[in-house]
């Protein structure tokens, strides 16, 4: 039994500590807007915030958070309020959607630590994040967007 | 958490619906609405109402465009709405069954009725039908309020859900008539005459966002992948390395299951690993079932299998390549011709000067995000059947479903869910048939979900290619003959796009000469438009240059291009300011493309690492006559996804085979383009033309390469003749 805080919220999983942390939160406790896209850090769908910091669920160890905050894209704003998710919307940047999770959290993580980043700081932040559809235009205007806005 | 336990009958839902019910039936000539009673009279209606009106005015639009991010799902309701004047913030919209006899279009290559959403076809194939469906329901609408108001309904009018009567104010909302209205036997005819012309679109061709936006930034949206039964177990499957397809598309009823069947394999050992449940044999390989996915995948992953020989054993791409050149120069090699013009040995005879071009393309991996997967629950009984899956061809997975557990496709319910990426991919339902099975054995609701490197080790790929193009001109240097050969694996998959009826060329003769290796293949974005285009421009611009023309009035001079294609290259050439001087160090290139009806001509500007090897696009253009634009945001946004997916594929990807295994396993070796790789611009722009709709998703995708090509040329004097055009292949083609 590993337990943390998910989305403000105290979770127990009974899983082996081994298990990936993207498992646990999608099958275990049921959050499914976190995406299993390679399952070995290459593509970013995934991508979920531990104690601030964005990191890829399918390579962390649901033991290794045990008394940690995880913050997935279900706790990242009540009712999609983040200035990112309405950036998004505004942008019309999803296609098949499959990636955005990841991006978005991605993204927030950047503009947490840099309120107004370069266009080259967002390219060098998200480069590691694949969306196959080619939404990076939209994916940097929507940031670009999010920065001024909020 | 989403758990989904439904089941409820179809007649219920329309027994149950109050309001006005339009369902539909299917004539000679497409999709019709008919009345609920009619609906209801006919045996073994399971028949859901295309449009139905709530008495509060909520107005429920049943959409067969399944949406991979394409926009179609939003499109043809949109469609609807347009021509029943309802007022767009009432429509709801929810995914039509998978029952193509109901919801299906007219195959335009065959008598059957399909739901495949590929070609990007889905508007282009829905719109005159659709606009139809709705005129009929504004017409009863009418009808209901003029008996009404006792009044000749050819005096009312509409307003957005609301009808109107000009003579003295008096209005109903479609909520309102939908309280006591009645839909005749037999509907209203609608003359397509009577449609709205296009200064009159309310929603066609406005700013209308996406249905499904708001649902992909919070993670709400329902893919497959995210589907919860009561009681389901999780299936992780291990196939044959070594492929064993059929010529041709894919297809698990032409394969022969005994040939490839895992012979042995380490089963105590995987059944006693945590969570096991079972390790079920499928034709081509094992599935682990276990109660977490985790458990499933360890346990896939510490399979040992010895397998049967299969039929791409021994099989290495690179050495196939060489030896489609061998099958190119053997007169007696099989040909299937594919366009026979004029007199081409005359004009090859006559000529004042001939020309001739070889080039290669590789494999090609859809590497849609989401991996293939997908739900089944069988009933205890076995008669009951429910799929959930994210599919481009719902009718396809049903049948596939059924024919794996012998069972009539009536006794299999599919639900559609949102697909991360399909990409030609997801319409065959194999993975599908492949969960039935395995749910069968097990005897519970199953999750499948194929790992990244079994999506990659399974893929079915566009295919790789030889081709040669030879061509003779006359002596004012006008091209008099084209012959152009294709030579590879995949059948109709290889010659997409090999046509140029965007020229005028008299004198044409274009050949298939296949080969099989039994690779597993299939339509990817465009497919066999991607190495054609790439091959045909790249030997067009060698033309031009060799001529000293401009190489777009070369294409109008001396290729006799069509009005069409001279419009959008017209266009092209002002939006890129395509004569202008480019920065030191840049080159531009320009190359046309036609797609599902459209057409397109882009340009790029590149420049090169001459030290990597590396090509740098900084800036993109295309002009595209699209016929009208039904949805001008979304359509944007297939073509920028296009450009990307081309660019993407043209200088990264590459699938390689060896020994009939695929080489590649995951992101780090099979490299996608990531945002550092993004051109600083993007310009779409659509040709203002009145013309039905053509399709829109793939026309960004097959003039990268030539475009690409064109412009290396420029800068380097040098031709890239081998798709992709990786770092390594463009340092050993600067070198040559």
């Amino acid at each position: 039994m590993v337990s943390f805080t998910l989305n403000k919220r105290q979770v127990s999983v009974d899983a082996d500590p081994s298990t990936p942390l993207l498992w646990a939160i999608r099958d275990h406790v049921g959050l499914t807007g976190t995406k299993y896209g390679c399952g070995a850090g290459l593509c970013g769908a995934c991508t979920i915030h531990i104690d601030g910091t964005a990191q890829r669920s399918c390579q962390i160890d649901v033991g290794s958070v045990a008394g940690k905050t995880v913050v997935t894209i279900e706790g990242l704003s009540p009712s999609s309020s983040h200035p990112l998710q309405k950036a998004w919307v505004v942008e019309e940047v999803p296609q098949c959607g499959y990636c955005q999770s990841g991006q978005i959290m991605k993204a927030a993580e950047l503009l947490a630590k840099n309120p107004k980043p370069s266009r080259a700081e967002i390219i060098t932040h998200m480069d590691g994040n694949i969306c196959r559809c080619g939404t990076y235009h939209r994916i940097i205007a929507a940031i670009e967007r999010a920065a001024r806005e909020a | 958490m989403t758990i989904i336990d439904r089941d409820i009958s179809r007649r219920g839902v329309i027994a149950g619906l109050g309001g006005m019910a339009f369902c539909i039936a299917v004539g000679n000539d497409g999709v019709r609405l008919m009345s609920q009673a009619r609906a209801n009279a006919l045996a073994n209606a399971a028949i859901n109402p295309w449009v139905r009106i709530a008495a509060d005015g909520t107005i429920t639009i049943l959409s067969a465009g399944a949406e991979m991010g394409q926009g179609s799902m939003t499109s043809l309701p949109l469609i609807v709405a347009e021509e029943m004047d309802a007022d767009w913030s009432k429509v709801a919209i929810e995914w039509t069954p998978a029952d193509a006899k109901v919801y299906g279009y007219k195959d335009p290559f065959g008598t059957e009725n399909l739901m495949w959403i590929v070609g990007s076809r889905a508007v282009q194939l829905y719109f005159t039908q659709l606009r139809i469906a709705g005129a009929q329901v504004r017409k009863v609408l009418i009808a209901n309020a003029a008996q009404k108001w006792g009044v000749d309904a050819a005096t009312l009018k509409t307003e957005p859900s609301v009808v109107v009567n000009p003579a003295n104010g008096a209005r109903l909302s479609y909520g309102e008539i939908a309280a006591f209205g009645t839909i005749p036997p037999t509907l209203p005819a609608v003359d397509p005459k009577e449609l709205r012309e296009r200064k009159d679109f309310r929603l066609i061709g406005k700013s209308v966002p996406r249905r499904d936006t708001p649902s992909k930034v919070n993670g709400t949206a329902q893919y497959a992948i995210d589907v919860k039964l009561p009681g389901m177990v999780y299936a992780s499957t291990l196939h044959s390395p070594v492929h064993n397809a059929h010529p041709g598309i894919w297809d698990a009823g032409k394969q022969d299951p005994s040939a490839i069947a895992p012979e042995s394999w380490n089963d105590a050992e995987v059944r006693a690993m945590r969570g096991v449940i079972a390790v079920v044999k499928l034709a081509n390989g094992l599935a682990v079932v276990a109660d977490h996915f985790e458990n499933a995948k360890a346990g896939r992953d510490a399979l040992k299998v010895t397998w049967r020989k299969a039929k791409a054993e021994g099989f290495n791409s690179d050495r196939a390549l060489e030896d489609y050149v061998k099958v190119h120069a053997d007169p007696n090699a099989q040909a299937v011709k594919l366009e026979q013009k004029g007199d081409v040995a005359a004009a090859f005879a006559a000529a004042a000067k001939t020309y001739h071009a070889e080039f290669r393309s590789d494999y090609g991996y859809h590497a849609q995000m989401e991996p293939l997967n997908a739900v089944v629950r069988i009933n205890d009984a076995g008669g009951k059947v429910e799929v959930w899956e994210g599919s481009q061809a719902p009718d396809e997975t049903r049948k596939a479903v059924a024919k794996a557990l012998g069972l009539p496709p009536e006794q299999v319910d599919f639900h559609q869910c949102y697909m991360g990426g399909g990409f030609g991919r997801r319409s065959l339902g194999d993975y599908a048939a492949e969960c039935a099975l395995i749910a069968k054995e097990v005897r519970r609701p199953v999750k499948l979900i194929w790992t990244r490197e079994e999506d990659i080790a399974q893929g079915m790929f566009r295919p790789q290619s030889f081709q040669c193009l030879e061509a003779a001109t006359d002596a004012s240097g006008k091209v008099t003959g084209w012959k152009h050969c294709v030579v590879g694996d995949g059948e109709f998959l290889l010659i997409t796009g090999i046509k140029i009826p965007y020229y005028g060329v008299p004198n044409q003769a274009i050949e298939r000469r296949g080969v099989s290796h039994g690779i597993k293949l299939k339509h990817w974005r465009a497919v066999g438009h991607v190495f054609n285009t790439f091959a045909i421009e790249s030997f067009v611009d060698q033309m031009a240059v060799d001529q000293g023309m401009d190489p777009i009035e070369f294409r109008f001079e001396r290729m006799g291009a069509t009005p069409k294609a001279r419009k959008v290259f017209e266009t092209l050439a002002q939006m890129s300011d395509y004569k202008a001087k480019r920065p030191e160090g840049r080159a531009i290139g320009i190359s046309i493309t036609e797609r599902s009806g459209s057409l397109g001509a882009g340009a790029v500007e590149i420049s090169l690492d001459r030290a990597s090897g590396k090509i740098r696009v900084h800036k993109v253009w295309v002009a595209v006559d699209g016929g009208v634009i039904v949805q001008p945001g979304a359509a944007q946004a297939n073509v920028e996804s296009g450009i990307l997916y081309g660019l993407s594929s043209v200088l990264h990807e590459r699938i390689t085979i060896s020994d009939g295994a695929v080489q590649q396993s995951n992101f780090h070796d099979y490299n996608l383009m990531r945002m550092s790789d993004l051109p600083e611009e993007l310009n779409v722009k659509f040709v203002d033309v009145d013309t039905r709709p053509t399709g829109l998703g793939e026309i960004g995708n097959p003039f990268i390469a030539g475009a690409i090509s064109n412009a290396f040329y420029r800068l380097t004097g040098k031709r890239l003749r081998h798709l992709p055009f990786t770092p390594e292949r463009v340092l050993e083609t600067l070198k040559a």
